[in-house]
């Protein structure tokens, strides 16, 4: 027999059901079959309702406890870092938006400053300060749909749709700074591809105090619900060091008491300007994740507000010949304009020989951008760092003795996002 | 202006913040691996944003488990490889790939960056006593890159399909070209024994 490890080895108490010392069960703990015929494979996935993604795992099961699992991607594999050797800098902008295409925005802030720092590009002030609360604002996004999509699995569905609505309101202010919701492509090397709209610094300041009100209204309707806590407490843990031996980041090694934020301790843009809390659990079970993406949004929405406090008139675009897009006007109206525009479209700009991993806390955890530039309008490596990967690896080791049930559960509070998954 | 150039909104602090930091933990590891540290390139004499460490193959698990243990760079961030094809100085070596490590300092959040060299088809153990996590982020080079490690118990490809030919990211891959699959690869049962 193996040597498989069952969790269950412990009287099913408080940590189970909420009833202290009501049942005096002991499941059974050696991996012998349950019953006749107890062991049998199940292969949730690749278009399974419950797997958010095309992703599969199959699932060894002993009556209905997981006894191993095996995890299977890349069926939306489109090669971004293929083509991020093969596209100019400028090019690329496109295809990070459909890396974690639920905070989109994230990675194109994270992509441009990436670039930058190659090139040791400094953009205005203006510019920084709104990258920000785009950065913030598609974070409280995923988050809404983390949780969200999370209690939609075990039964909660009401809940997801409060989440909705402020998501819906989110994906308009998104909408009138680029004229998309989902697919952003909002920043440019050096700059933005447009200025927020006059009163839109207003606007989102609106939308924050709504969504706070909603935040309070959806904690006091699921957090403490005994249903959901009997479904999300101890349930699928994976420990501190479980997170430091599967590289996990973001919420959910904080969730498991790893003090690592990026916002606070490798501060880029103005994070050290701003104030804010890093929210950490430590159990590191489903129900510290759901919690700490709650409280993330609450800080989220507080750095939000004091960005559009901040929010001075200004240029937002880095003066820069390198990778100044000319502005209509000298395009249509100037020689040297015409030449400009047609030369950075064709032909790119020449990033200097160097290489960086640059790295922000996207809402997922670390999403970090390896480029390694040998000189030219294309990069000699592109590597993308989701934090996606990493968690979805730690899966087969969070649910080895869980229920089945208990999968969609520690999936979805996981987070995987496809897109950066397969990249 | 390159990456030498400190972009405050950037991290531009990050030289002189670490930079002592790392000098006297590059000089450590130099006094304490000697001939196996291939060469240092250090954050603004060459062009990176870290230490990057060339070590010989055989020395390189010690390294980075002495990195982890004892310099509590303890955090893998990232595992990857670069394609070294028609590179100048690595056609004189005979050298094909670079393995790139990043690692982080848990508690200080210091990074530094550990690059292996490797001739085509060359050989290397796994990663996986030292951190766990390297399964998949090895199986992933091996899938883009074919870099093969001895001893992982699953290389097998990640991203693509099992059936795929060729390794995507080598630099005499094309960009265009198909291998289409009309039925589906069922999973090994033998991986869930």
């Amino acid at each position: 027999m193996s040597d498989t490890k069952f969790k269950n080895d412990v009287p099913l108490d408080i940590a189970r059901w909420g009833f202290p010392g009501k049942f005096d069960v002991t499941v059974k703990q050696d991996s012998d079959d349950l019953f006749e015929d107890s062991k049998m494979l199940v292969n949730i996935g690749p278009t399974h309702p419950a797997m958010h993604g095309a992703f599969r795992c199959m699932a060894k099961l002993n009556g209905e406890t997981i006894e191993k699992s095996y995890c299977e991607f890349g069926y939306t594999h489109r090669a971004k870092e293929k083509l991020g050797e093969n596209r100019t800098f400028h090019q690329f902008v496109v295809y990070t938006d459909r890396l974690n295409y639920c905070s989109s925005l994230i990675n194109n802030v994270t992509y441009a400053m990436a670039v930058e720092r190659m090139m040791g590009i400094q953009v205005p002030d203006r510019a920084v300060w709104i990258r920000m609360m785009c950065a913030e604002i598609a974070r409280v996004i995923d988050h809404l749909i983390c949780v969200g999509i999370n209690a939609v699995d075990l039964g909660a569905f009401s809940y997801f749709l409060y989440g909705y609505n402020q998501r819906e309101r989110a994906y308009t202010l998104i909408e009138k700074l680029c004229g998309a919701r989902l697919t952003t492509s909002y920043t440019r090397i050096g700059g933005l591809m447009s200025d927020a709209p006059e009163g839109w610094e207003k606007e989102v300041k609106d939308w924050v105090k709504e969504t706070r009100a909603v935040i309070a209204e959806m904690d006091k309707l699921l957090t403490e619900n005994r249903i959901w806590l009997n479904r999300t407490k101890e349930v699928a843990v994976f420990n501190k060091e479980q997170c430091l031996q599967y590289s996990f980041t973001g919420p959910n090694a904080r969730a498991a008491g790893v003090n690592i934020d990026l916002r606070r301790d490798q501060p880029s843009m103005f994070y050290d300007k701003v104030e804010f809390d890093v929210p950490i659990a430590q159990v590191g079970d489903v129900f510290d994740r759901y919690y700490v993406r709650v409280e993330e949004i609450k800080q989220s929405l507080n750095i939000i507000n004091q960005c559009a406090d901040r929010l001075k008139p200004g240029a937002i675009w880095a003066e820069d010949k390198r990778t100044r897009i000319p502005e209509k006007d000298a395009v249509y109206n100037t020689m040297e304009g015409l030449i400009h525009h047609f030369k950075f479209f064709m032909n790119g700009f020449d990033v200097p020989k160097g290489e960086a991993y640059t790295s922000f806390e996207a809402a997922n955890g670390e999403l970090g951008f390896y480029i390694v530039s040998k000189g030219g309008p294309k990069a000699h490596r592109m590597r993308i760092r989701g934090p996606s990967f990493w968690h979805y690896q730690g899966l087969d080791p969070m649910i080895k003795g869980e229920y089945i049930g208990d999968l969609v559960a520690a999936l979805g509070s996981i987070n995987v996002i496809a897109g950066e998954l397969d990249r | 202006m390159d990456i030498r150039t400190p972009v405050p909104t950037i991290y531009g602090h990050f030289h002189e913040k670490y930079g002592p930091t790392w000098a006297e933990h590059t000089n450590a590891l130099k006094e304490s691996f000697g001939d196996a540290i291939e060469a240092i390139l250090m954050p603004v004499e060459s062009p990176v944003d870290m230490p990057t460490i060339f070590v010989k193959k055989d020395k390189a698990h010690e390294l980075l488990s002495e990195l982890k243990n004892k310099y509590s760079y303890s955090f893998l961030t990232d595992m990857t490889a670069t394609d070294e094809l028609e590179d100048e100085e690595s056609e004189k070596e005979g050298i094909r790939f670079h393995l790139v490590f990043h690692l982080m300092n848990i508690e200080s959040k210091i990074r530094i960056r550990i690059k292996i060299k490797l001739k085509d088809a060359e050989k290397i153990p796994t990663f996986i006593e030292i951190w766990p996590g390297t399964n998949w982020a090895e199986r992933e080079i091996f899938d883009m890159f074919g870099v093969h490690f001895e001893g992982h118990p699953d290389l097998r490809r990640i991203l693509m399909d099992m059936r795929w030919e060729g390794h995507p990211l080598r630099k005499d891959y094309p960009l265009r070209g198909y291998q289409i699959f009309l039925t589906p690869e069922p999973l090994d049962p033998e991986l869930l024994k």
